[in-house]
């Protein structure tokens, strides 16, 4: 779910960049009003130990395939949403970094669409109440239940948001030609099944850590021992649930194909990519936000990527285009000629 | 060599590469990041058209690939996972995108193949900058920048502190991990009997270390802030090199290169 520099333009960066940056403002603010920079080495470690731990493949009984956990659940259900959501940053920011696993540009994005959603949305809405609440009853099989409950729930949610907002700023940056609901329709269903498979290993995790730590996890007191229920019992039932449950969602949400082969095939006969703008009538699906969606969109049409090029003058494909490409090409490669030449004579003195 | 082993390697060939000596690694980390940063809006900005246009910013990569002495090879290993991603979203472009605007003899090409091949361009191209910025630029030295541009300290320290980190956590996985499959032959990943005593066991064991790590950091006299080694201070032609080529980049952003330098030759 990383998204490349090349994804987004600059206006959404620079809005994302800056919502990103006035979260983690907040989280420092309140860390430091908490007097919790001595959780620095914690944050540190856990946030190096997610890093690793999101490399690891955990196979999925029955399918063959495997799925990793996810980063911003665990961090939040370990550290809090502030110091989760740091964490996560800063994880982001080394794969960026290190790995060219999203861009510099897009990093603001990517901390919105996958740290954002899964330590403040994940922890507030999600873990805290579930995880708080009297649900499944008292004792520590209950708050085992609970504790599934939040971290399956809380990566299928915050997945699907994050999925979500990627095409959301993909298509307001105007990058793709896949028309908005058929690019949702192709995210959401994919990332269900993530979230699923990442909620489960989270949860196994989490489960493990309160058999045995209860005190490090967030709103959760350490309860007199009630009756012992095995992990993997408990991480089959939830599977089964969950399967189910996924499985449902999945057939509800793959109701529309009509929607995706209207978009693949009636446009392409056309020849024509003028249904590529929202169009609300010719699908049905998601109709609400793609009408914000192109209200927005409307707003933004000042941006050079998003315009449409009318005119061949703006295109810049013309023949001396063409030609001048091949002679920048052709300076690239004397640049290169004399880099080497110079470092050769370097060595040699 | 398993994937964490694979990361490691890919870490400390960074690690090295930024340690080398060139004209771009004594440049001021602060100027370095911050023409890094104006490259990928300049390239990021350009039309979804305008392939020619992006053409010319090809060279600034390449100038420093060559100043630095940077293998290029090493560049494109990492493109392997990023470049795919940003295709499959392109790709769409042609099939959409019908629209004929160019005519090469009997070839037409349509805008979506055009846009496809700028987004691919772009992609790569920014990839390159920040690869360029970091093979160049040692993180303690990145840190030292932020901290410049007054980046919180909390979160610098952070970042700093699990880089450390990452190295430490990522060997001590693939130890495990190896040690797994080697108990466990034939097995594709962790098997579900062990999904949550596996990184659960490190988790516990890790979270304790590391408060006995702050204890010793307190003792050795930490207040809340790292003194970083000292970054010589911004001189002329730090300011130089980023005032240069920003210009270069809004210059080549707003002035079609690729087109005049045709019209040298076609009419």
């Amino acid at each position: 779910m990383h998204m490349a520099d090349a994804l987004l333009s600059p206006a959404v960066a620079a809005t994302m960049y800056v919502a990103s940056g006035a979260v983690a403002g907040v989280s420092i603010h309140k860390l430091k009003k908490d007097d919790e920079p001595r959780k620095l080495p914690v944050m540190a470690v856990t946030a190096a130990l997610v890093f690793a731990g999101q490399m690891i493949n955990y196979t999925i009984p029955g399918t063959g395939s495997s799925g990793h956990m996810c980063g911003g659940m665990l961090l939040s259900a370990l550290l809090g949403p502030q110091a989760g959501f740091l964490s996560m940053i800063v994880i982001l920011a080394i794969q960026c970094l290190f790995f060219a696993d999203g861009g510099l540009l897009a990093l603001g994005a990517n901390v919105w669409n996958m740290a954002f959603y899964g330590c403040f949305v994940g922890y507030y809405l999600i873990w805290r109440p579930i995880v708080k609440s009297s649900l499944f009853g008292e004792g520590k099989p209950a708050m085992r239940a609970r504790i599934a409950l939040a971290s399956v729930l809380g990566c299928i949610i915050t997945l699907q948001l994050g999925a979500f907002s990627v095409v959301l700023e993909t298509s307001l940056s105007g990058i793709t030609e896949l028309p908005f609901g058929t690019f949702v329709a192709l995210m959401q269903p994919i990332h269900l099944a993530i979230g699923l498979v990442e909620g489960l290993i989270t949860t196994a995790v989490l489960l493990f850590v309160y058999e045995s730590r209860p005190e490090l996890l967030m709103d959760v007191e350490a309860e007199a021992d009630g009756s012992k229920r095995s992990l993997k019992a408990v991480v089959a039932v939830l599977a089964v649930v969950a399967l189910l449950v996924g499985g449902g969602l999945s057939l509800l949400a793959s109701s529309n194909p009509d929607g995706l082969e209207w978009a693949l095939f009636g446009n392409a006969e056309e020849g024509y990519a003028e249904n590529m703008g929202l169009d609300e009538e010719a699908y049905g699906v998601e109709s609400a936000a793609a009408d914000t969606a192109e209200a927005i969109q409307e707003k933004t049409a000042f941006l050079p990527d998003y315009a449409f090029a009318d005119s061949d003058s703006a295109v810049g494909t013309s023949v001396s285009g063409i030609v001048g490409s091949a002679m920048v090409a052709g300076v690239a490669v004397l640049i290169c000629l004399a880099g080497g030449f110079f470092r050769k004579k370097m060595t040699e003195t | 060599m398993n994937k964490m082993e694979k990361a490691l390697y890919e870490l400390s060939e960074m690690d090295e590469l930024a340690a080398r000596s060139s004209p771009i690694h004594r440049l001021h980390p602060a100027a370095k990041l911050l023409s890094t940063i104006a490259y990928i809006v300049v390239t990021v900005s350009f039309d979804k058209y305008d392939l020619s246009g992006l053409v010319p910013m090809l060279l600034w990569p390449v100038l420093l690939f060559q100043l630095s002495g940077i293998p290029v090879r090493t560049c494109f290993y990492k493109l392997r996972i990023v470049l795919p991603l940003v295709m499959a979203v392109g790709l769409f472009n042609p099939l959409f995108d019908r629209r004929i605007v160019l005519q090469l003899g009997t070839l037409a090409v349509s805008g979506g193949v055009i846009s496809m091949l700028t987004l691919m361009l772009k992609g790569l191209l920014c990839l390159m900058a920040s690869f360029l910025l970091m093979a160049t630029t040692p993180i303690d030295k990145l840190c030292a920048a932020l901290r410049m541009w007054h980046v919180p300290k909390l979160l610098v320290t952070l970042l700093l502190l699990t880089y450390r980190y990452v190295g430490v956590m990522t060997g001590e996985l693939a130890v495990m991990t190896e040690a797994y499959h080697l108990r466990a032959p034939g097995q594709k990943g962790i098997h579900i009997s062990a999904w949550g005593s596996f990184l659960g066991q490190l988790l516990l064991r890790s979270m304790d270390r590391a408060q006995e790590l702050y204890a010793s950091m307190l003792l050795r006299g930490y207040h809340e802030h790292f003194h970083y080694a000292p970054v010589r201070p911004f001189a002329l032609k730090d300011a130089l090199y980023a005032a240069l080529s920003i210009s270069a980049f809004l210059l080549l952003r707003y002035v079609h290169v690729a087109a005049l330098l045709g019209k040298v030759i076609v009419r």
